[in-house]
C-alpha cells in the first residue's frame, strides 16, 4: 500500500544574488538581483508501507528540500504529494501527529532542561497517553541505552547522546512516517553504528516507513532496501543499492597474489593498474573482460590468490553523481538558471 | 478541553523549570532594576527645585507636586514590569533566521500560545523574585503616596489594566517580532520602538502633562496602556466612566493585536513556505 505518494513535486527559490565589494553591497540596498533555484525539477516517487528508503545525492541535490516538502515546512512550486492521505503543506494537526522529522543538525530538545521534561513536552503535545508514553519511553531509551541520562540536563550530554534523546522524542508519539535528515552526521563511529542499529530494529519491529538522507554510505548499505538518488531536482535512479553498481558501475577490481618469484613489469597490459604491493597487485577491469583478463593472468603468471570485487559504493556513487553534473551542464544550462530583477 | 488545559499547565511548568535554571542571572538582573529609581527621584528633585525656585514644596509640572511625580514613576515601574518583553520580539526573529521556527511547522503546536505561556513563566519568576524589593522600595517611598491606597475597585481596574497591558505588550512585541518573515533582522526597528515607547507609554513621564498635539497622538497610539494608564488609574486620575470608557479602549487594542498578530503569523508562515525555508 502507498504511503507515500510524489508526482511532478517541484520546488523552486528565489534567492538574493549579492555582489562582492562594498559599493555593490550598498546598491543591493536600493535594487537587489534575485535568482531562481530550482531545487527540486519534477520528482515522481511511491513509497510502500514499511520500506526504508534512502536518499542520496551531493549537497544541494534537492533532498533536504523533498523532506521540507513532505513535512509540510514548505509549498511546493508545482506539483503533488500525499502522505498517508494527507496534504502535507495543509499542515493539518492530525497530520502532525502522524509523522516526525528528525534533522541531524536541529535542536528540538530544551537545551537547559533535563531531556525527560522535553519528552513530557512532547507528551502533551502530541497527547499520548501516559501508560502508552511510559512505555514508549522507557523501550526507546533502553535500546538507545540512554536511561541513565535522562535527568541530565541536555547542554551536558555529548553529541551523540543528544542526537539519541532526539530521536527518541521524535519517535514518542510512534509515528508511522519517520524522515531522517542526515541522523548521523558529526557522529563517531561507534555512535553512528549505535544508531543504525537501533533504527533497523525499529523499523523491523514497528514496519514504520522511513526515509533517510545521509552522506555516510555505510547507514545506507546497513539499512536500507531501496536507494533513490537525486542529483539537479531530479530523481536519477530508484531501486537496490547493489543495482547502483551493476548499473553505473562497468569496472571490476582484481585483487592477484602471485608467487614470490614473479615480476610484475607487464601488468598495464590487462587493464588499468590501481596499486602494486608487491607480491600484490589489484586491476581495474571492464566487466565485460573479466574472463578473459583472469584467464590470461593465470595463464602467464604463477598465483597464489586471487578475488574479483565490485569497486568501492563510494566511488560508485561518486562516479554516478559526476555523471548527473556532466548531464545537467549538457542539456540544461539555460533553463536552469534565469536571472530576474525585482525593484 | 480538559486535555488543551493540561497541554498548557505542563509547557508552564516546564517553562518555569527552565526560567529558574537562571536563577543568579535573574535576581542580579531584578535587583539592578531598582537602581534607576535613585537617579529618578534625585532628578525629579532637581527639575522641581528649578521649577519653585528652590523650593520643591511649592512647585507644580501640570497639576503634578513633587511626590505626585515620584508616585507615578513608581507605578510605572508596576506597569513596565507587565508590559515589558525583553528579548521576545528579537527571541522570535532570531528563530526565523536559524531555523528553528520549523519546529512550530511541524509539531502539533502553535507558536503563539507556547510562547505566551513561555512567557507567563518568566514573569512569575520575575514577579516571585522581585515582590520583596519590590514591597521594599514602596514602603520606603511611601511618604509619596499622599492619598495612600486607593479604594477596592480602583484596585480591581488597576489590576485589570496591568493584565491587559502585559497582554498588549506580548502580542505586539510578537508582531513585531514576526515581521523576521519579511526582513530577517529586526533589531533597528526595535530600537526604533522601544525608543518611541520609552516617552509615549508613559515611561519616562506622565503622558496628561503633554501640551496639544501631543496629548492627542498618545491617546490615539495604544503605547499609553502599556505605562501610563495603569498608574493614572491608581492614582486615580481616571475614574468613572473615563475608567470603563478606557478599560473598553485597551480591551479592544488587545483584541486588535490578538487578530493582528494571527495574521501576521499567517501570512508570514505562507511566505517562508513559499520562498525559504
Amino acid at each position: 500500500m502507498p504511503v507515500i505518494e510524489i508526482e511532478q513535486l517541484a520546488k523552486s527559490y528565489r534567492v538574493y544574488q549579492k555582489k562582492e565589494g562594498l559599493w555593490a553591497s550598498m546598491s543591493g540596498l536600493f535594487h537587489r538581483e534575485y535568482r531562481d533555484v530550482n531545487a527540486v525539477r519534477g520528482i515522481d516517487l511511491t513509497v510502500n508501507e514499511g520500506e526504508f528508503v534512502a536518499f542520496l545525492g551531493p549537497n544541494g541535490a534537492g533532498k533536504t528540500t523533498t523532506l521540507k516538502l513532505l513535512s509540510g515546512v514548505i509549498n511546493p512550486t508545482s506539483g503533488t504529494a500525499r502522505v498517508m492521505g494527507h496534504v502535507p503543506w495543509r499542515r493539518e494537526n492530525a497530520y502532525r501527529r502522524r509523522f516526525a522529522l528528525v534533522m541531524g543538525q536541529k535542536n528540538q530538545l530544551w537545551w537547559d532542561l533535563p531531556a525527560l521534561e522535553s519528552f513530557r513536552l512532547h507528551q502533551q503535545i502530541y497527547r499520548i497517553d501516559a501508560q502508552q508514553f511510559e512505555e514508549t519511553k522507557n523501550e526507546l531509551t533502553d535500546s538507545l541505552e540512554v536511561s541513565n541520562l535522562l535527568k541530565q540536563p541536555v547542554r551536558e550530554l555529548s553529541l551523540g547522546e543528544r542526537m539519541k534523546m532526539e530521536l527518541t522524542a521524535a519517535l514518542l508519539h510512534s509515528p508511522e512516517v519517520l524522515f531522517l535528515d542526515e541522523p548521523t552526521i558529526g557522529l563517531d563511529v561507534i555512535a553512528q553504528h549505535n544508531i543504525q542499529k537501533f533504527l533497523k530494529s525499529y523499523q523491523e519491529k514497528r514496519q514504520v516507513t522511513i526515509m533517510l538522507t545521509s552522506h555516510y554510505m555505510k547507514d545506507v548499505a546497513a539499512l536500507c532496501q531501496r536507494v533513490v538518488v537525486i542529483n539537479h531536482g531530479q530523481i536519477q535512479y530508484d531501486g537496490s543499492l547493489a543495482g547502483i553498481v551493476d548499473q553505473f558501475s562497468g569496472f571490476k577490481i582484481i585483487s592477484l597474489q602471485f608467487a614470490e618469484t614473479e615480476s610484475f613489469d607487464d601488468l598495464e597490459r590487462y587493464g588499468q593498474v590501481l596499486e602494486v604491493q608487491p607480491p600484490k597487485a589489484r586491476l581495474r577491469i571492464a566487466r565485460a573482460e573479466v574472463p578473459s583478463v583472469l584467464a590470461a593472468v593465470l595463464d602467464g603468471h604463477s598465483i597464489v590468490d586471487v578475488a574479483v570485487e565490485d569497486p568501492p559504493l563510494e566511488e560508485v556513487i561518486a562516479d554516478v553523481f559526476s555523471q548527473g553534473n556532466d548531464k545537467a551542464a549538457s542539456e540544461n544550462t539555460p533553463k536552469e538558471t534565469s536571472l530576474t530583477n525585482h525593484k | 478541553m480538559y486535555a488543551r488545559a493540561l497541554t498548557w499547565w505542563i509547557i508552564l511548568r516546564i517553562a518555569l523549570e527552565e526560567r529558574l535554571v537562571y536563577r543568579g542571572d535573574f535576581m542580579l538582573g531584578t535587583l539592578m532594576r531598582f537602581l534607576p529609581i535613585i537617579t529618578q527621584i534625585f532628578l525629579w528633585w532637581a527639575v522641581f527645585e528649578t521649577v519653585g525656585g528652590g523650593s520643591v514644596a511649592d512647585a507644580d509640572i501640570a497639576g503634578y507636586s513633587y511626590n505626585d511625580m515620584v508616585a507615578y514613576y513608581l507605578l510605572t515601574m508596576i506597569s513596565r514590569a507587565f508590559s515589558s518583553m525583553p528579548g521576545l520580539a528579537s527571541g522570535i526573529a532570531l528563530q526565523i533566521r536559524n531555523g528553528e521556527i520549523k519546529k512550530f511547522l511541524i509539531q502539533p503546536v502553535d507558536l503563539i500560545g507556547f510562547l505566551l505561556l513561555n512567557r507567563i513563566a518568566h514573569k512569575l519568576v520575575y514577579y516571585t523574585i522581585a515582590i520583596l524589593p519590590f514591597a521594599f522600595v514602596f514602603y520606603l517611598c511611601r511618604n509619596f503616596f499622599a492619598s495612600g491606597w486607593p479604594d477596592a475597585l480602583t484596585l480591581v481596574a488597576f489590576i485589570a489594566s496591568l493584565i491587559m497591558g502585559f497582554l498588549i505588550g506580548y502580542f505586539l512585541e510578537v508582531s513585531i517580532g514576526l515581521i523576521g518573515f519579511w526582513f530577517l533582522e529586526v533589531s533597528s526597528l526595535l530600537f526604533v520602538y522601544m525608543l518611541f515607547s520609552f516617552f509615549l507609554s508613559g515611561h519616562m513621564f506622565p503622558l496628561d502633562i503633554l501640551p496639544a498635539p501631543w496629548n492627542t497622538l498618545v491617546d490615539i497610539l495604544p503605547l499609553k496602556y502599556l505605562a501610563y494608564f495603569p498608574s493614572a488609574i491608581f492614582l486615580g486620575k481616571v475614574t468613572g466612566w473615563d475608567l470603563v470608557n478606557g478599560l473598553a479602549i485597551q480591551a479592544a487594542w488587545l483584541i486588535f493585536f490578538i487578530a493582528f498578530s494571527r495574521v501576521m503569523f499567517a501570512r508570514g508562515v505562507k511566505r517562508y513556505s513559499g520562498f525559504g525555508g
